[in-house]
């Protein structure tokens, strides 16, 4: 049972109720036979009708009028306003879409309407009344067909008028539901970062989460003893390969700056984006598996200017036209110098409140950086004194976190749909 | 590192506010986590410095002293429960009013003077704890003896302590004095020398003791001094607060002056009794097999012969550069000290306290890296300390051996360089500046400047880490923001990775979710899933040291993941889910990094949602997830062919294998409910998994096209009887393939059904056949004649007859 609600009031009543109406388009239901014409047949039987004057068998032309040609002008008058008044009367009493159609048919209709066969016995009338019969006749069809027009505009200004007022919709009743799915926030994330380092140049490289320890540390200048193996806990695989233990889970994207100068010749511009893990407790801004963005650009004329205004651009894009950023100085085995870049709290804006983001410093941590290391630019065989570079990662959680005011980097990963859902 | 303010103070001026003072550290030195103020809460008017007069007994209570201080106003007398009041101490004393630690609360309140055991008391003498310095109650704190009477508290002894973090290159950092210097160079302050000066006893160093490096790479200096008539005792007020301050428990004079010399020059001191050294001889050599010493924390230590230890004539004495033994260790009873200074080899204090499990202070800055020439100037440090504060009398000279001093690194830096780094010129004046300040050496010479580092910096070798002190101390927000030039990178096709992001986008458009799992999982999940006899799967690589045990194996499928997604998530969604993840499949492979198989999967399940978004009566099932499948594929440009083909973990009759031409390139099936139970899934749920390095081989570059034909076609509705067990698709292949009088054929499946009116065993398919010509509109008679070839086929192949 369909609720009245879905029902357009315009659909008449001899239309099926799912065919659509739409009230601005009402030639498409006006007498469909006589729009394709070239399907129909024309009827003898109506012509035999007038050129002989046989009664014909259907009942309508028992209304026909007879016709007598040699009435004078006040006759004629009588006549035209007599059919006026009949005409516009039944107009009156015609009942919605379906009436008026039947009664345009009566009177207008092409083959056996009675102004139209009127009309048409004109021919027949005297050549002395035939011009003024003919003017007043032309005149009523044109008032008939003018005045069908304002009832059909009436009555489709009648039914757009019902269906805003009477047939107003609960706006607020629930939309019927689709079937959607989002992408993970940190997907999003990172796509949003790829297409903003993209815009600038950087092609994107994959490489592997399983890594030898010899690319995650000794190639990046982390010897086996270096304090600095402190800053990454690293989740070792328990496989000895020749005796010794030598794969890890990468605790970082950074192998793959000597992975691509490995594969590639300057100039060289890419990021590359992947999960990461570390050997440490979660707390609510500590995650064991992290998603990192590194980025890597060397070539001849590479600049640590350069690297700020690639950083810029970076920020801006994703946290607002109007963000600063400032470097610090910052200790990276991999590269000198090096940075940490931070963006102006767009949280507190440095309102010196007690914020929870910055801390109330006005500045957020998002990333280190710095200059490729000229070691790490030799040992992938380019020249030193000529090729520079800069790398940076950026921990996609966090810019996440940040973008979306996420509280706890453990949601990440438990894929509830409460959390998924809001992104 | 604790960075008290007040200690920082000795050797240059600091008038910035924390704050600033805080970020400016940040921007150039080091990262300032925070801050504590102290005495921020101490009234300037009502807690002051008073001194101890006298102090008698209680007229009215054993345990109450009566004690008469001077605030610089005239003697008041004082009710006080102090075991360790005494005359003569400078004393915190606190007027009426003064916001203090109430000491059996532990709350911020306000001081009410009144009468104690009928005797009025004019203040109150303080504990650390009610001045929120420790939660020491039990006596009253005992001001250095250099506050002035009177004087408002906070400005004798209130402090402003930072919390720093250091680099892993940095030893120099972790000495106060090495902070300062950063500090003066930051603010274009003069730095202040400590006072290094003491006197020397008439009989030498020598005479006491003889040192003989035997493992010259791992002890690159080994530095004794000898300091007699050492009187044991507490160390003074003064000494004791900036040893907490920066973090360190007071223990007694000898040692609190090794502690605090290492917190003041990064250099770290170890004071044995020279009584206990036996041989009076000293010799850094590795450790014997089977070695064993008990450090100073009590415990024993298994000693193996890569770590450096410190022998006496006999054996260990200490693991050299982490811990002392207790065998030499000073006491009360102590009196001659030898003081040693050294220099190891920092990566082997590194892996020595890895092995032994033993960080200490003194290991964390060896394994830095420090300049040997610093032992010097913290023996004459530390001497002149003795002098001071234990009535030690050093022995003229120093035992010094240094078998090897290295010259000064001399660094050329081409001016040119900088700007070539940095992309900014720094003008030869600041250059000179910057340096010179930091403690190195500079000449110009022609475009170059000619540096040597000073050695407290052997982390210093080359022009840019050069670079990289120019800029930090120019100031990183003078470095402006430029564009990369020059040429774009040549692009590398990647065709699996844009199928693979191109299938992620199309299963979220399809109605999927997204979830990202841990890739660690444990070996109870992964057996659910993997069939025991896959070889690629059934052995999963594991982690040795996982966060968790249920994070131990990388998992090699990711089935496991998603079901345990879409149970989490039964428990509070009624309606239909669906769930996607993209990620690989760690395969092992021999003596190799394992191969990381690109894979999606997916799983859903659940009654679909009604108009009003409640779960229908109708559920999910095996055709919604062949739909998101064949959508998906038909998004990339390719069809799927389905044939049924049980997979592990699957319900048979329930699965498919999904190809695409020659490629199988996933899976599509119920799993099975056993399976599914183990997750706890009670319901019907369906998986689906793609592989994306076959379906990126099989995926095309351009898809096929034909122009739309300009000829209508003609339908015909069929319904066909087959034996039960014929698949639709062999029909839709037959159909595919007919070829008569140059019309196409295509067909798609609108119904099946099995029951009254077909015949057991066989069941009606009904068929929407269309037929097209590319040249001409078909007549009625060319269809019915192309429609009998094709069922007298259907009939022949398949055994099809038309159902009437």
């Amino acid at each position: 049972m369909l609720s009245p609600i879905l029902v357009s009031p315009l659909v008449d009543s001899d239309r099926k109720p799912d065919t659509p109406s739409n009230p601005l388009e009402p030639q498409s239901r006006v007498a469909p036979c006589e729009h394709q014409t070239g399907k129909v047949k024309t009827s003898p039987a109506l012509h035999r009708a007038f050129a002989f004057g046989e009664p014909l068998p259907s009942a309508r032309l028992s209304r026909s009028p007879t016709y007598n040609f040699t009435q004078p002008m006040s006759t004629i008058e009588a006549e035209v306003d007599a059919l006026r008044t009949e005409a516009l009367e039944a107009l009156t009493q015609a009942d919605g879409e379906a009436g008026r159609e039947a009664w345009r048919a009566d009177w207008l209709g092409r083959k056996d309407g009675r102004l139209t066969l009127r009309l048409r016995a004109l021919k027949d009338a005297p050549p002395e009344s035939r011009a003024a019969l003919g003017k007043s006749l032309n005149e009523l069809k044109a008032t008939l067909e003018s005045e069908l027009e304002a009832r059909r505009e009436s009555a489709r200004a009648d039914a757009l008028a019902s269906l805003s007022a009477d047939a107003a919709l609960d706006v607020t009743l629930p939309g019927r539901p689709q079937s959607l799915g989002r992408l993970h926030p940190v997907t999003q994330t990172m796509n949003d970062c790829i297409d903003a380092f993209a815009e600038m140049g950087f092609r994107v490289f994959e490489g592997p989460e399983v890594e030898w320890s010899r690319y995650n540390f000794d190639a990046v200048r982390i010897p086996d003893d270096h304090p600095a193996r402190d800053m990454w806990d690293t989740i070792w695989i328990d496989t000895l390969i020749e005796g010794e233990r030598q794969i890890l889970l990468r605790t970082h994207t950074s192998p793959n700056q000597i992975r691509v100068m490995e594969q590639t010749e300057p100039p060289v511009r890419v990021i590359v984006p992947g999960k990461c893990y570390r050997q440490e407790a979660t707390d609510a801004t500590h995650e064991w598996m992290l998603t990192q963005i590194e980025g890597l650009a060397v070539d001849e004329g590479v600049r640590m200017s350069d690297l700020k205004g690639t950083l810029y651009a970076f920020a801006r894009r994703l946290f607002g036209e109007d963000r600063r950023i400032i470097f610090h100085h910052s200790y990276f085995p991999f590269v000198e110098p090096g940075v940490e870049m931070a963006i102006d709290c767009f949280l507190c804006r440095a309102d010196g409140s007690d914020c929870r983001t910055c801390h109330g410093t006005g500045w957020i941590e998002i990333l280190g950086a710095g200059m490729v290391h000229p070691e790490i630019i030799e040992n992938a065989g380019y020249d030193s004194s000529r090729y520079t570079g800069f790398a940076f990662g950026v921990g996609i959680e966090r810019v996440a976190m940040l973008r979306w005011g996420i509280e706890d980097i453990r949601h990440f990963y438990q894929n509830d749909l409460r959390f998924l859902r809001q992104f | 590192m604790k960075l008290p303010l007040s200690w920082l103070r000795d050797y240059v001026d600091v008038e910035l506010p924390p704050a600033e003072f805080a970020k400016r550290v940040t921007d150039a030195i080091a990262e300032v986590e925070g801050w504590e103020v102290i005495g921020e809460q101490w009234d300037p008017e009502l807690v002051r410095v008073a001194e101890v007069l006298a102090v008698d007994p209680h007229p009215n209570a054993d345990r109450l002293v009566l004690a008469t201080v001077n605030v610089g106003d005239g003697p008041k007398t004082v009710v006080c429960g102090a075991p360790n009041v005494a005359a003569g101490q400078k004393v915190a004393f606190a007027t009426e009013g003064a916001m203090l630690i109430d000491g059996h609360s532990g709350k911020l309140s306000k001081l009410k003077l009144r009468a104690i055991r009928g005797v009025d008391s004019a203040g109150m003498v303080l504990s650390e704890k009610e001045l929120g310095l420790s939660d020491d109650h039990e006596g009253i704190i005992e001001l250095p003896g250099d506050c002035a009477i009177g004087a408002p508290l906070v400005e004798a002894i209130g402090d402003v302590v930072f919390d720093v973090s250091t680099w892993a290159n940095r030893a120099d950092l972790l000495g106060i004095h090495g902070f300062a210097r950063e500090v003066a160079a930051v603010t274009d302050q003069p730095l202040r020398e400590p006072d290094r000066s003491w006197s020397e006893s008439e009989r030498s160093a020598g005479d006491f003791v003889s040192v003989t490096i035997e493992a010259p790479d791992l002890c690159r200096r080994f530095t004794a001094s000898i300091i007699e008539g050492i009187e044991m005792g507490p160390s003074p007020p003064w000494m004791q607060q900036r040893l907490i301050r920066a973090g360190m428990r007071p223990i007694n004079n000898v040692v609190d002056v090794t502690n605090y010399v290492m917190l003041e020059t990064g250099q770290p001191l170890h004071a044995f009794d020279y009584d206990l050294v036996r041989g009076a001889e000293i010799r850094p050599r590795r450790a014997r097999p089977g070695e064993k010493l008990t450090t100073l924390d009590g415990i024993e230590r298994d000693l193996d012969p890569d770590m450096l230890m410190i022998c006496d004539g006999e054996g260990p004495v200490a693991v050299a550069g982490i811990m002392g033994g207790g065998n030499s260790e000073v006491s009360e009873s102590t009196k001659t000290v030898l003081l040693e200074v050294a220099n190891f080899h920092p990566g082997s204090i590194r892996r020595t306290s890895t092995q032994l499990r033993l960080r200490s202070e003194a290991s964390l800055r060896f394994e830095k890296g420090i300049g040997p020439d610093l032992a010097r100037y913290a023996q004459d440090r530390a001497l002149h300390l003795l002098e001071q504060v234990a009535g030690g009398r050093p022995a003229a000279g120093l035992v010094d051996a240094f078998p090897t001093p290295l010259p000064s690194p001399r660094i050329t830096l081409p001016a040119a360089r900088i700007e070539q780094v940095l992309g900014i010129p720094i003008e030869a004046s600041e250059v000179r500046r910057i340096l010179i300040a930091l403690g190195f050496d500079v000449t110009e010479t022609a475009g170059a400047f000619e540096v040597t580092p000073p050695f407290w910096r052997p982390d210093v070798a080359l022009p840019d880490d050069v670079v990289e002190e120019l800029i930090r101390i120019h100031g990183y927000e003078n470095l402006p923001t430029t564009v990369l030039r020059g040429a774009l990178p040549e692009a590398q096709p990647r065709p699996l990775e844009r199928v693979r992001e191109h299938a992620r986008s199309l299963a979220a458009g399809l109605g999927f979710q997204e979830v990202v799992s841990y890739t660690l999982t444990s070996g109870e999940i992964l057996s659910r899933v993997v069939a025991s006899d896959d070889a690629d799967r059934a052995a999963p690589l594991a982690a040795t040291n996982p966060v968790a045990s249920q994070h131990t194996y990388l998992r090699t499928s990711l089935r496991g993941s998603l079901l345990s997604a879409y149970a989490a998530n039964r428990h509070h969604e009624d309606a239909a889910m669906r769930f996607f993840e993209v990620g690989v499949e760690y395969l092992p492979t021999e003596a190799d990094l394992p191969h990381e198989r690109p894979v999606l999967c997916a799983v859903l399940g659940g009654q679909r949602l009604e108009r009003w978004e409640r779960p229908g009566p109708e559920r999910l099932d095996f055709f919604d997830a062949k739909g998101a499948v064949e959508s998906l594929l038909s998004d990339l440009g390719v069809e799927g062919a389905f044939a049924a083909e049980g997979h592990h973990a699957m319900l048979p009759g329930h699965s498919a294998t999904v190809s695409v031409g020659d490629e199988a390139v996933g899976v599509v099936a119920q799993v099975h409910p056993d399976v599914a139970a183990s997750f706890d899934i009670e319901e019907p749920v369906f998986l689906i998994e793609l592989w994306f390095e076959p379906l990126t081989r099989a995926i095309p570059e351009r898809p096929d096209y034909a122009p739309p034909s300009r000829y209508p076609e003609a339908r015909r509705d069929l319904a066909l009887l087959v034996p039960a067990d014929t698949p639709a698709s062999a029909l839709l292949d037959v159909i595919r393939t007919h070829r008569a009088r140059g019309v196409r054929i295509t067909a798609d499946v609108f119904d099946e059904y099995r029951g009254e009116g077909v015949p057991a065993g066989q069941k009606s398919l009904a068929l929407a056949v269309r037929f097209r010509a590319d040249d001409r509109t078909l007549s009625e008679k060319d269809v019915v004649r192309v429609e009998q070839g094709l069922l007298r086929r259907l009939e022949q192949d398949l055994g099809a007859t038309l159902r009437v």
